[in-house]
């Protein structure tokens, strides 16, 4: 037996040790492990760890129009994590979104998602989060604009936007489909990015999974329009994309990077099915896109530009190299009525995310040294109208507004 | 003093081809295992960028990739009567600094040697009599053959995805590979490259002759490859920056492309860069290795202990580091004795350049590095060597590599070296003229070798290595001999003008030639003429493995790296299947 599985057993015996007053060893180890999954699958260490040596510990600053959150300690210290909450009060912060002593926290925590956890998921996680290593933590002061410094304005805020309520189950729908409904709009909390947010920061619920812009990334529509939604995907390459980070049309980068590497690549199969079934059957908008106007200079400076740059990985024909390198054509991303992120792709590069069924890291290199405002508004213009594709122009000052965003991004990560 | 790091089960000395499959294999029997490369982290996805690999000026001329010789050279000299001085800048081998070590800047070539290459000696004496080894010529036998390590070539050449098609399956001759090569349990992982127009020419030109041409076997990827392990690679692009260059769109195979993505995610493995390994530690019997020290490039000195020590560093410094580790017995080129530093050997290349009227263009920009076309009936004894004079051979080719523009400017004979003349010959030239090239065995002689330099040291203070080494009549009369041949190919395609450049006079280490540097840590059967067994396990410490070219006893006729990567294959399987078991001499 190595020291590692060693350690998992003395753990073990010490763990249900300490919870046999509460329930049989069996049941707490398995509700452990189960709240383990549940914390994986609502990525909290993406928000909550800021230092990889001390998970969950908190400090990680949130960029928010208003201002910026940092987050908190989960750890079980007594003093700056919860360990000295009662089971109680966590459910409360994760249904309610009021933490400790009646505070109001905000809704970058997304309690109004985490509200359709049922209460028996909550208290696995909370049985999962008495196993971490206490941290003795205390993150930073928010620094936000008044008046949303002052915490009693969110209970105008929850209000307006927040409705509190475990998931319920839809009869008329498949088991398969409830699963996906209650993890989508539960723990995995997509419309957090997916879906366009208010003047106030609340769901836009009549534009729901329709994409979304924050920290200068489109998270992409997940309902099923085309060409920039989801339905151009089948259920598997769904699927595909979530558990291993890739299919043959994409690979995930940016945000959506983090989002596979901690959460999404560990769960089941079943699971991820069940995401899939649902966002199979989110409708699409119905939008027609019309054809969009394009200058013919700049298309054709655009196609010189591509030709020179970009054909070596991703094809004179759009096509890419399934799994490598992105294929343009018919791309959801690349067409997006947003076109932050292709924007953002060509300025600044990406890396796909490796997981243990997709280890290469297939690599987008930046431009941003090499083509300028109007070189980069005319080789994506080409990109999102060529082969097919339509989608509207990019201009200079789109690019110069995105190369901006980058720079402040780069700027802030440094000075951490 | 050194720090004490924690003891591990492995500890792999630099970290490129050999060492990434060893780091695997032993990796996946369970072993904690941990490499240390003198050099930096390199990945295609954070180090090699598509938007600036081809920087001809960067990466070749002011040699970003390859090994500093302010840090580290060698000395040389042509006769063991002369004093050799350092090397101040690389010219005829270029070896590497970093992760993925020289096959980051590597053409791909990638050969099986013939069976009767494992058994030169005796096959030679055998076929030819005594009389043909003349006096001091000292070749070997491997102590392996060919149907020993044909298993291992398969595994190395599906994870590379060697392109190729095979000329013999299983003792069947197939049409349109190479005939003279040993039997190959499979096809190929992927098919031949595509042929571009110069290659194409040559392989008819032959054809008429009455030779069996075929297209050269390439680890330049014709199409999108998964190997065994899960890793991608994208097709080639064609665009003739592979040797001395590093791939920036994952075609070119090296770790980064083939193990280093798994590799890298596993808990039992760690890499450490930056880490320079100074030394070997032996215990106070001198039969067993404690593990090794190293020096970051603070200078802060560790002691790594491990069970196991892999030596897995570039071809020559194999041989130095067991030198300053005092493993095994130093060669003495006197007497003949001892086996470390022995039998060094490297390639004898010459070259035929074809000038052609401005109605045949070439384009030679569209290139691969291992694109080409190979003649190889004047390989190893795959012709009769009765009455030439000399034993060994190599191919004929014609590689379609690159038209780089500062590399690349073919001119006929007699233009004049600058000027106008000259730039006017280079533009009338480049489109329409093609090279032949032979890529020639080197035998090993016994005052070709490797020792430590009484004079000159290196940054850590210690010995350079110091190679004497010159080209023996036996290399000049095959190499000719290839040459001639190769012209009578050029001839065939009706060229308006021949250029033949032989290699003539003593080995120039300035020039670039290639990269096959080769022996010092020899294998064979005997410790008395052999510096590790059959299994690259050293005879004098069992618990040292030596890894690489070194190992070869002569250099055969082709590009060494389908063989290193056999041979890494086979030994560590033996580490796994058997050493393990019963740790101790495997023979």
């Amino acid at each position: 037996m190595d020291i590692r599985a060693a350690i998992a057993v003395a753990f073990g015996l010490a763990l249900c040790g300490t919870l046999s007053s509460r329930a049989s060893a069996d049941e707490s180890y398995s509700q452990v492990e189960r709240g383990k999954y549940l914390v994986d699958a609502g990525d909290c260490a993406a928000c909550h760890t800021s230092d990889d040596s001390k998970p969950f510990a908190g400090g990680r600053p949130i960029e928010t129009p208003f201002g910026v959150l940092y987050t908190s300690n989960i750890t079980p210290n007594r003093r700056s994590g919860i360990g000295a909450w009662t089971d109680d009060e966590f459910y409360k912060a994760m249904h309610e979104g009021i933490g400790r002593g009646g505070k109001k926290l905000y809704p970058a925590f997304p309690y109004p998602y985490f509200t359709h956890l049922s209460h028996e998921d909550v208290g696995a996680i909370r049985a999962y989060l008495t196993t971490i290593a206490p941290v003795d933590n205390s993150p930073p002061p928010n620094r936000l604009e008044w008046p949303l410094n002052y915490r009693f304005m969110m209970t105008g805020w929850n209000t307006l936007f927040f409705k509190d309520g475990e998931y319920k189950k839809n009869p008329d729908k498949t088991p398969e489909w409830n699963r996906g409904a209650y993890l989508v709009e539960g723990a995995e909390h997509c419309g957090a990015c997916h879906t366009a947010k208010n003047m106030f920061g609340a769901d836009k619920t009549d534009h729901r999974f329709e994409g979304g812009n924050l920290q200068h990334w489109f998270a992409p529509k997940l309902v099923n329009d085309r060409p920039d939604g989801i339905g151009t995907w089948s259920a598997d390459e769904i699927v595909q994309y979530l558990k291993t980070g890739r299919n043959a049309k994409s690979g995930a980068t940016g945000p959506m990077a983090e989002v596979v590497k901690n959460s999404t690549s560990k769960l089941k199969d079943g699971d991820l099915h069940a995401i899939a079934a649902y966002l199979k059957d989110l409708p699409g908008t119905g939008e027609q896109r019309s054809a969009s106007k394009t200058d013919d200079k700049v298309v054709a400076a655009g196609k010189d530009i591509y030709d020179a740059s970009c054909s070596a990985c991703h094809k004179s024909s759009g096509e890419g190299v399934p799994f490598m390198f992105s294929p343009l054509k018919a791309s959801a991303a690349v067409q997006s009525g947003d076109p932050t992120t292709v924007i953002r792709m060509v300025l600044g590069g990406a890396r796909t995310q490796v997981t243990k069924d997709e280890p290469t890291p297939s690599t987008m290199p930046a431009y941003a040294w090499k083509l300028s405002d109007d070189e980069i508004a005319a080789v994506v213009t080409y990109i999102r109208n060529a082969w097919g594709n339509s989608a509207s122009s990019v201009s200079a000052s789109d690019v110069k507004d995105v190369r901006e965003d980058i720079r402040k991004d780069v700027t802030a990560s440094s000075a951490q | 003093m050194a720090s004490r790091m924690q003891p591990v089960d492995v500890v792999i000395v630099g970290f490129g081809l050999t060492s990434a499959i060893l780091a695997h294999e032993l990796t996946e029997a369970g072993l904690r295992v941990v490499a240390l490369e003198r050099g930096g982290w390199r990945d295609t996805s954070t180090e090699f960028n598509i938007s600036y690999a081809q920087d001809e000026l960067r990466y070749y001329w002011r040699r970003e990739l390859f090994q500093e010789p302010a840090r580290e050279t060698i000395t040389f000299r042509n006769k063991m009567s002369e004093t050799a001085l350092p090397m101040r800048h690389l010219g005829s081998f270029l070896p590497a600094t970093g992760v993925g070590g020289a096959t980051i800047h590597w053409n791909g070539q990638t050969w099986r040697f013939l069976p009767t290459d494992f058994v030169a000696h005796s096959h030679n004496t055998q076929r030819y009599g005594a009389k043909v080894i003349p006096d001091g010529m000292t070749i070997q036998d491997w102590g392996v053959t060919y149907d020993d390590l044909e298993p291992h070539y398969d595994k190395f050449e599906y994870l590379y995805g060697i392109s190729g098609k095979a000329g013999n399956l299983k003792g069947q001759i197939q049409e349109g590979g190479n005939p003279f090569e040993g039997p190959r349990q499979r096809e190929y992982p992927n098919p031949p490259m595509e042929m571009t127009y110069g290659p194409t020419l040559f392989g008819k030109a032959a054809k008429e002759i009455g030779y069996r041409p075929f297209t050269a076997p390439s680890a330049n990827m014709p199409r999108a490859y998964t190997n065994p392990l899960g890793v991608r690679m994208g097709p080639c692009t064609y665009c003739g920056f592979c040797e001395k260059y590093a791939c920036a769109n994952y075609s070119k195979s090296s770790p980064q492309t083939t193990i280093n993505p798994v590799l890298m995610q596993k808990e039992n493995f760690e890499l450490r860069t930056d880490s320079e390994v100074l030394k070997v530690n032996l215990d106070s019997s001198g039969k067993r290795a404690t593990g090794v020290t190293y020096v970051d490039t603070s200078g802060e000195e560790y002691e790594q202990p491990a069970e196991i020590v892999a030596i897995c560093a570039f071809a020559y410094h194999n041989a130095r580091l067991m030198l300053l580790s005092g493993i095994g017995k130093p060669y003495d080129p006197q007497s003949g004795q001892g086996a470390v530093g022995k039998n060094y050997a490297y390639q004898i290349v010459s070259s035929v350049n074809v000038f052609f009227d401005k109605d045949q263009i070439f384009n030679p920009f569209v290139g691969a590095g291992a694109l080409g076309v190979i003649v190889d009936e004047f390989n190893g004894d795959n012709f009769d060597h009765s009455g030439l004079g000399f034993i060994g051979g190599g191919y004929l080719a014609c590689w379609n590599t690159n038209g780089r523009p500062i590399e690349t400017h073919p001119v006929p004979k007699d233009t004049p070296k600058w000027g106008a003349k000259w730039k006017r010959a280079v533009a009338d030239s480049y489109q329409h003229t093609i090279s032949l090239a032979t890529h020639g065995a080197v035998m090993s002689h016994r005052d070709n070798y490797l020792d430590l330099d009484p004079t000159y040291r290196d940054v850590h203070g210690r010995p350079l290595m110091r190679l004497t080494f010159d080209f023996k009549d036996n290399e000049h009369k095959m190499s000719d001999y290839l040459t001639d041949r190769a012209t009578d190919i050029a001839k065939a395609m009706k060229p308006r003008e021949v250029h033949e450049k032989k290699r003539e006079g003593s080995y120039s280490i300035v020039p670039y030639q290639t990269t096959h540097n080769t022996g010092g840590a020899i294998m064979g059967s005997d410790p008395k003429t052999s510096a590790v067994n059959r299994y690259l396990q050293s005879w004098d410490v069992s618990n040292v493995f030596v890894v690489g070219s070194s190992a070869f006893p002569q250099n055969p006729g082709y590009n060494p790296t389908g063989t290193v990567g056999a041979l890494a294959y086979w030994s560590v399987d033996a580490i796994v299947k058997k050493y393990l078991k019963n740790p101790g001499p495997l023979v």
